[in-house]
């Protein structure tokens, strides 16, 4: 059987010309500019310079990292109690529960935020109310949906066991459940914050082109504009603050399992 | 006990109407007289046959169909075969892989997709059909690679051993003894590979060549004027995968209650 893992050697090639490659290229572009007809491509910080120099790009970054940043916290807010009144429910009325959730999230992301559109067009909410709705409903089924799997594996017998050893109901929630659920909550968090901070179709659509985030920014240099170096150069900064932004949940993850 | 019930009830009702509000709006917009986004003036089946007549509309239909089903059946095969390799590799070789296919499903898609766009532009490959079905098996490899993993981890060792003793070849102990053990894995990494096809916008938007456009880059670039076609687009597609997932979900539910009825009786 050993010889199986030989099946593995032609997928390091693809993997690496066809998922490493690419990101070494946006880097190679975001350090880079167009040269003359003598030297085609300088190494350059140019873009860098550029980005941090303008106060409208740091101000599309940082109302990026503020919508991402709410929208998350709006959905653990409304999803942690769906989640957990649905894990209450009898097991076939879970199902059905968790299914009905599901369900809008296999409808195609552009119907599902054009959908939205007519609707908001009644409302007379400013454009970036109709974003933060917009994010919340796309977003908000995979936060009920990995809370409630987090509550679902949870030993029943606990609680009645924090009520024996003198615990009320809310000590109980907030000692046995929360502590247990929180890793529901991260992974929740990974799957929000990092499609919220990064998304530009949402905006474009129910935000009217006038909220502009650093993904409308990312999509004007590259489909618009063609300067692809500056263009690498915002998506190589958003990438470093997706990580150091997820560098900070899951310390926060394990510290909570430390204590 | 009965009024804590009601607050619950109430409260998941509400989050139900706001994941359904808007699907219900544009499903009951589609039958719209008129172009109105907010007026219903009345009952017509004209954007359905607006939407038939549509090329551009029904071809967008058919690359999202044609791409998820190929894309879900070559990265589930080769997805497949990488993880039982990888269950037999070293472990330097699995956190290798490991951490190269985290970089597509922790990168944001818009990353992944414009590293792509500049890869096909370094190597000059024109941008169409070809490369928007290669971006989608791309990144559908990973999840069904993530799915299969955990199954083969579960699966006993000796087994594939006993039956290479028994004198099987090493590929008929993978196709008799193996894959029907870690089946259900793979069968949930193909569901997963076909909904992030089908509803994947971002690299397709920065990959597909011009005159290819799937659901998603076909809306996209609709919805800068009002089109209500789009309406009784996306009513049909609600329409095929509630009816999916009821096929898939409700019956074999059906099938566990009279199993248990009958065990009952």
């Amino acid at each position: 059987m050993k010889s199986f893992k030989r099946l593995v050697y032609p997928y390091l090639g693809w993997a690496g010309a066809l998922i490493v490659l690419p990101m070494l290229i946006i880097v190679f572009y975001a350090f880079s500019m167009q040269g003359n007809d003598v030297i085609p491509v300088k190494l350059t910080l140019q873009n860098f310079v550029r980005f941090f120099s303008d106060p409208i790009f740091i101000e599309v970054l940082w109302r990026s990292v503020r919508l991402a940043v709410i929208t998350t916290i709006i959905c653990i807010l409304l999803g942690y109690p769906a989640a957990y009144f649905i894990a209450k429910l009898s097991p076939d009325n879970q199902s059905v529960m968790v299914l009905l959730v599901t369900l809008p999230q296999l409808i195609n992301m552009l119907v599902r935020t054009y959908a939205w559109r007519g609707l908001l067009l009644n409302l007379p909410f400013s454009p970036a109310v109709k974003v933060y709705i917009g994010m919340v409903y796309n977003f908000l089924p995979y936060m009920i949906l990995q809370i409630y799997t987090s509550l679902s594996k949870m030993d029943p017998s606990l609680i009645p066991a924090a009520y024996d050893l003198g615990c009320d109901e809310k000590t109980a929630f907030l000692k046995v459940t929360l502590p247990l659920s929180i890793p529901g909550i991260i992974s929740g968090i990974t799957l929000v914050f990092l499609p919220a901070v990064s998304s530009f179709f949402i905006p474009k659509l129910l935000g009217g082109g006038s909220y502009v985030l650093i993904g409308n920014l990312i999509e004007n240099y590259f489909v618009t504009t063609g300067d692809w170096n500056f263009g690498s150069a915002v998506s190589l900064l958003m990438a470093v603050v997706i990580l150091i932004s997820m560098y900070f949940t899951r310390k926060f993850d394990y510290d909570e399992e430390e204590r | 006990m009965k009024k804590k019930l009601n607050v619950q009830s109430i409260y998941l009702i509400l989050i139900m109407a706001f994941f359904y509000l808007p699907i219900v709006y544009v499903i009951f917009f589609s039958f719209n007289e008129s172009r109105s986004l907010t007026n219903f003036t009345g009952f017509s089946l004209q954007w359905y046959e607006k939407m038939f007549k549509t090329r551009a509309m029904m071809e967008s239909v058919y690359y999202s169909t044609l791409i998820a089903v190929i894309a879900t059946i070559v990265s589930t095969i080769v997805g497949t075969i990488v993880a039982i390799g990888l269950s037999k590799s070293s472990r330097l070789i699995k956190q290798i892989v490991t951490q190269v296919n985290n970089l597509p499903m922790l990168n944001p898609d818009i990353v992944t997709a414009i590293g792509l766009m500049l890869l096909f532009s370094t190597f000059n490959i024109p941008t169409g059909f070809g490369t928007l079905l290669l971006a989608h098996i791309i990144f559908c490899i990973p999840y069904v690679i993530l799915s299969v993993m955990p199954k083969l981890r579960q699966l006993d060792e000796n087994l594939a051993e006993a039956a290479l003793d028994l004198g099987c070849t090493p590929f008929q102990a993978l196709y008799k003894v193996i894959i029907p053990q870690i089946k259900e894995g793979i069968v949930s990494g193909a569901l997963v590979a076909f909904t992030m096809s089908f509803d994947d916008f971002v690299i397709s938007y920065f990959t597909t060549g011009p005159g290819i456009n799937n659901i998603s880059t076909y809306v996209y670039a609709t919805t800068k004027r009002i089109n209500p076609s789009v309406n009784a687009l996306s009513t049909l597609i609600v329409l095929v995968i509630t009816i999916i997932l009821i096929i898939t979900n409700v019956v074999p539910m059906i099938k566990t209650r009279r199993i248990k009825n009958e065990k009952a009786a």
